[in-house]
């Protein structure tokens, strides 16, 4: 069976729907919110079509043949003794290596140039998971989803392997001979035929390296190209910041130094640590990002509009040419909000806006007084800040006019990102030695003469610098797995030292920057803290207003705009063979395995499409066929797109996953433009969504409230929804004599970014289950994000709610099991034994929160050998037919309690950090021993807003939400 | 035509239904049996190890601590197996061109560990932690046995489930005091409930039998 869940409702019966009958407040889907009969029947099953393996008739062959496998094994497994396993111990053990105690080593991780500072868990010399480092400015203790699933991209078997000439295996010493006699014919023309193409660097080795080249080579040129291209010259301090306007900014998730500024914006809205005010954020973008959801007013726009409304809003603010005509009602509320706040607001502009949009940002923020204060102006972090398209555009005219004999291409993979009305592969063509130092042997590789495997960056020495300019020496954790070269070993080769490793490289630079006689103390510092002292950028004074470019031409009317933009977790395709990013639920729509064409309600209706079906799209002679999906809060004319799926090399994992939308992009309008030509073709497409996913049948899940209303009633949560009295049950109380486990999520700062939900997969092993198991619901992630939808059905209010196991104290899975598999621990953990369930779901079926996940088919892949390293060894690794879910990190409980227990103590408040929680950018996540009323969780649960979802079942869960609040603007008018 | 069964065949059909339901009961009783039992779990059976180690020698006749070469098991869960480096500091001089070490100085030469056959093996869904064990007053030999007399490493306990919940639901018949957790020759005194009870207070030992303590 198919899940019926592509219908698209037409919008106007949902709008009648939702204001004839009240409707219901919360919604998850349009389709839930149309209430449709195919909808309650796909909900009323937990796994729609369960079971098709059984579909299929077995015939009589198979049978016999399972049964008298069966008999076989059971024959065999009667008498087996216990199999002898090895035991291998060090030759030499390094002396601070303890078997058993994992070590904490400091780097970090760049991306798109910029850097995340690291602690990374080392388990015997084998990296298995990362943390944020607390000192580094850029995390803060914090990281992303896509610095979570790096350590599945370091153990993935389908890297690059070796060095390989013409795809044909080669060996490095010959690349050398090659480089050397490079070497010396272009000497002779002073490099005039060598180029050298890189992504952002902000790596001041390898930008001292290149100098040293060009200097060598004088006619030899660098040219950078980075699909997502950050400069970095401004830095934004939302703890300072009452009021903020986003135009298109998704600094909350999407940009160099998130995490920082997420911290940073919760600490302003966090009401349960005894504040009392709220900062308050406008939003105006065309499609829905982690940013808009968290907004307090999100305006729906198309990105031409918004330039329109930054046009206005400027010239409302005396900060520009206003546009002719009186300002709308709604530019009239942020304006006032804005001049009350004079000092204490930001307007951030995004990347996918004009220069002009930026301009007028930087012209408000001037006229607010904003600069120095909650804006700063730095020194580019990046080596050589130049306007990439254009060095791009002059490289493609060069190796077409056959002026390129050599090009390195060190990391990227421009023939799969460049825009295509360059057509790079072509130019590149004519050049006579191409040399591609990447990760994945992949669309550039192939169409390379040389392909270097590139170091993973946690086997590099390398350094990288953050948001902010901070420098971070990156230090191996393993030896490259493949033999991998950092791009630094493959630019000397064209020195006359080319054996050099990276560590001599990078050592050798710093020690032209460090020139005491402390080096060594200074280097090992600089290792230890993951930060290099003093490297920040220097604040610069604000210079003179960039003239604001004038306005063009309005679209028509109905003319429907394009919008590209970066993959929330693949960034630009480059994490595309990750399995854990493909798999994690994209925040706005909670779509996997696949990239869509994002259309709006009310447009999908007047050009008669709907979910899965698939169109073909048309944009200045660029093609691409894609399938539709329907997302409430998308602009009206606007089909936004994500970069990065669609790959045709690069691994299994990306090769079938979505649609290259690159093939829409053009050099000068690299982000999309009105324009775009939309055309039905009556095929439909599969795509694996998780949003109904146990849907919770609209009881009340989610509490929230405005601002106001919360001064007013400030125990609106209890009015609500009175919980049932304890003492309804039948079952005794447990006693809790030890600790008491417990955990709060405060909905008022998640983002949704997911972080948490990579983390959480990484920690415990989990699998991934891919496309055709999540259609069919069988994801395994232990923690998911629940999104709720509130009001207006075409730009609605945004919920998002981590859901894990309850941990019940009343749990209605621990009943139910026949063989005991699940049962109640004396510090009040639910928990799941592998080793003893036998996979009769009963338990899953009776949770009432969904967050079981059982193992259908042996998702665990027990026979890649590279991935043995990447598996926390402190958890089990699943197989077939058992049950599994959140286990509140137990395994972080146990070694924090035995250390503890050695050093006759008890646990201190935060010695636990379950991995969650350590991920979270804005700390939403807050766990720890409810007996211990002074810990963070037992104020938490002190808390008005603090109550347990379906609380009327009287579960008692453990888990407990902090209610969302929202601050709108009183004088806000809807239109 | 006679009669194609006999009187008996009734009998006998009975007879057999129940003697094969018998067999089943019994088969599956065995290998039950046979698959718990200390065969199965190779208690007490020497194991062949790449170099003829003897605790027997070095920690009974030369009276070396379990912790010389044990290095991490007051601190770590893995007790450690001692690296190569560690024989050939005394190998380099004792002993130094016996045949018998000549795998351990291979191994010193070429860098490639020795590859021990295990003998404590717990299946991969048990966490079994030295360190606290050992903190807590539970003597190596209360669960490897007299070290001191194997010349050849052998279980002397089967490891199971049922044997760890023994001291876990009734450790003052086992514990003893932190000093003579090394001890191979230590004997419980008789008043041992006694002093056990006294030692599990002063220790705070739980008597931890929640699943997730080992399993997870």
């Amino acid at each position: 069976m198919k899940p019926k869940h592509s219908d698209t409702p037409h919008l106007h019966v949902l709008q009648n729907r939702l204001e004839s009958v009240g409707g219901r407040e919360y919604w998850r889907s349009l389709e839930e919110l149309a209430d449709t009969e195919e909808f309650r029947a796909f909900v009323e099953d937990e796994f729609p079509g369960r079971s098709p393996e059984w579909l299929n008739p077995p015939n009589r062959r198979e049978v016999l043949r399972l049964m008298a496998a069966s008999f076989g094994l059971a024959g065999l497994a009667a008498c087996t003794k216990m199999p002898i396993q090895k035991i291998i111990p060090y030759v030499r053990q390094p002396e601070e290596v303890i078997p058993g105690k994992a070590m904490f080593y400091a780097t970090a991780m760049p991306v798109g140039g910029y850097a995340t500072g690291l602690l990374v868990e080392s388990h015997l010399g084998r990296p298995t998971k990362v943390e944020g480092n607390p000192d580094h400015p850029a995390s803060l203790g914090a990281t992303d989803a896509i610095a979570q699933a790096s350590v599945l991209g370091l153990y993935d078997p389908d890297r690059a392997q070796a060095i390989s000439l013409y795809a044909r295996l080669s060996a490095y010493v010959n690349f050398l001979a090659v480089m050397n006699r490079v070497r010396e014919q272009q000497h002779q023309k002073k490099g005039a035929g060598l180029r050298i193409l890189t992504e952002t660097v902000t790596s001041p080795t390898l930008a001292w390296q290149i100098g040293n080249i060009l200097t060598e080579f004088p006619e030899a040129k660098w040219d950078q190209y980075e699909a997502v291209h950050y400069s970095g010259s401004e830095i934004y301090h939302f703890d300072k910041a009452d009021v903020v306007v986003s135009l298109d900014a998704d600094f909350l998730g999407g940009m160099p130094g998130s995490l920082r500024y997420a911290r940073d914006f919760a600490s302003k809205r966090k009401l349960s640590e005894g504040q009392t005010s709220m900062n308050r954020l406008y939003v105006a973008e065309p499609s829905p990002s982690i940013t808009g959801s968290t907004a307090d007013h999100r305006l729906r726009m198309r990105p031409t509009e918004i330039e329109t409304l930054a046009r206005s809003l400027a010239g409302r603010l005396g900060a520009g040419q206003a546009p002719a005509g009186t300002a709308s009602a709604q530019v009239e509320a942020i304006a006032k909000d804005l001049e009350n706040h004079r000092g204490s607001s930001v307007v951030i502009a995004g990347l996918q806006q004009p220069p002009a949009v930026h301009a007028l940002a930087r012209a408000m923020n001037q006229a607010l007084g904003n600069v120095g204060v909650t804006v700063t102006g730095i020194q580019p972090v990046e080596a050589k800040p130049v306007d990439q398209i254009q060095s791009l555009w002059t490289l493609v005219k060069e190796m077409n006019a056959g002026q390129v004999d050599v090009l390195m291409i060190l990391g990227g993979n421009p023939v799969f990102t460049a825009p295509a009305d360059l057509n790079f592969s072509t130019a590149m063509g004519k050049v006579n030695l191409r040399i591609h130092n990447s990760l994945y042997f992949d669309e550039t590789s192939e169409l390379c003469h040389w392909q270097v495997p590139e170091a993973h960056y946690l086997e590099s020495w390398s350094d990288a610098r953050a948001f902010d300019g901070t420098v971070t020496i990156l230090q191996p954790l393993i030896e490259p797995l493949y033999g991998g070269k950092t791009p630094h070993e493959v630019l000397v080769s064209l020195t006359d030292q080319p054996d050099q490793t990276s560590h001599e490289i990078v050592r050798s630079y710093w020690q032209t920057k460090h020139t005491g006689a402390d080096f060594e103390i200074f280097w090992e510092k600089a290792l230890h803290d993951g930060i290099v002292p003093n490297t920040a950028s220097p604040v610069v004074a604000a210079g003179p207003l960039p003239a604001v470019p004038a306005a063009g031409r309005a679209p028509d009317a109905g003319t429907l705009e394009l919008n590209l933009r970066p993959d929330p977790y693949l960034f630009d395709g480059r994490f595309a063979n990750n399995g854990w990013l493909q798999e994690l639920p994209k925040p706005e729509s909670k779509l996997t395995w696949d990239n869509v064409v994002y259309i709006s309600a009310a447009t999908a209706v007047r050009l008669g499409v709907e979910n899965e079906d698939m169109v073909d799209l048309e944009y200045r002679g660029g093609k691409l066929r894609a399938p539709i999906w329907v997302l409430p809060g998308q602009a009206d004319d606007c089909l936004t797109m994500y970069f990065g799926n669609g790959r045709r090399r690069g691994g299994n994992v990306a090769k079938d996953a979505g649609f290259n939308a690159y093939l829409l992009r053009a050099s000068d309008q690299p982000w999309g433009a009105p324009g775009v030509q939309l055309r039905k073709t009556g095929n439909r497409y599969t795509i694996a969504n998780t949003q109904h996913h146990h849907s919770m049948e609209g009881r009340g899940i989610v509490k929230s409230a405005t601002l106001a209303e919360y001064e007013k009633d400030r125990d609106f949560v209890k009015h609500e929804d009175p919980e049932t009295p304890k003492s309804q049950s039948l079952y005794p109380e447990y006693p809790y004599n030890g600790y008491k486990w417990g955990m709060t999520i405060d909905q008022n700062v998640c983002t949704g970014c997911s972080a948490c939900v990579v983390a959480c997969q990484a920690e415990n092993n989990i699998a991934v289950v891919g496309k055709e198991q999540v259609v069919k619901h069988r994801e395994m992630q232990w923690l998911r994000i629940d999104r709720y939808h509130k009001g207006d059905a075409a730009n609605p209010e945004v919920f998002n709610q981590p859901m894990l196991c309850q941990h019940c104290e009343k749990a209605p899975c621990e009943l139910v099991c026949p063989v005991a598999a699940t049962v109640h621990s004396g510090e009040g953990l639910n928990q799941m034994v592998y080793n003893r369930c036998v996979g009769t779901r009963y338990c899953s079926n009776n949770c009432p929160y969904k967050v079981r996940r059982f193992n259908f088919l042996l998702y665990s892949d027990w026979y890649t050998e590279s991935l043995y390293g990447m598996r926390n060894p402190d958890v089990t690794v699943r197989s077939r037919g058992v049950m599994e879910k959140c286990t509140y990190c137990v395994q972080r409980i146990n070694e924090a309690k035995i250390d503890s227990e050695k050093e006759d103590r008890r646990l201190h408040d935060g010695e636990i950090v379950t991995a969650c929680q350590a991920a979270c950018p804005t700390r939403a996540i807050v766990f720890g021993d409810i007996n211990d009323t002074t810990s963070q969780v037992a104020k938490l649960k002190q808390q008005p807003l603090n109550y347990g979802v379906l609380g009327d079942l009287n579960t008692q869960p453990r888990t407990t939400y902090l209610a969302r609040v929202t601050n709108p603007n009183p004088d806000w008018v809807k239109t | 035509m006679a009669q194609l069964f006999g009187r008996r065949a009734n009998t006998i059909a009975k007879a057999s239904i129940a003697g094969l339901l018998l067999a089943l009961a019994f088969i599956i009783w065995a290998s039950t049996e046979l698959n718990t039992s200390a065969y199965a779990y190779r208690v007490q059976m020497s194991q062949e190890q790449p170099v003829q180690f003897s605790h027997k020698h070095h920690a009974g006749e030369l009276g070396i601590d379990c912790r010389y070469c044990h290095t991490s098991v007051e601190v770590s869960s893995f007790a450690g197996i001692p690296p190569t480096e560690t024989c050939i500091t005394c190998h380099s001089q004792i002993w130094a061109d016996s045949a018998f070490l000549e795998p351990v100085r291979a191994s010193f030469r070429t860098g490639e560990s020795i590859q021990w056959n295990r003998v404590h093996d717990l299946p991969g869904f048990v966490y079994f932690n030295h360190s606290i064990h050992i903190n807590k007053g539970i003597g190596c030999q209360t669960c490897h046995g007299r070290v001191d007399y194997m010349p050849l490493m052998f279980k002397v306990n089967s490891l199971q489930m049922k044997w760890c919940l023994n001291c876990h639901r009734e450790p003052e018949k086992y514990i003893r005091p932190r000093e003579a957790v090394f001890s191979m020759d230590y004997q419980p005194p008789e008043n041992q409930m006694e002093l056990g009870r006294k030692l599990v207070a002063e220790y705070k030992v739980q008597k931890l039998t929640d699943c997730y303590t080992c399993h997870r």
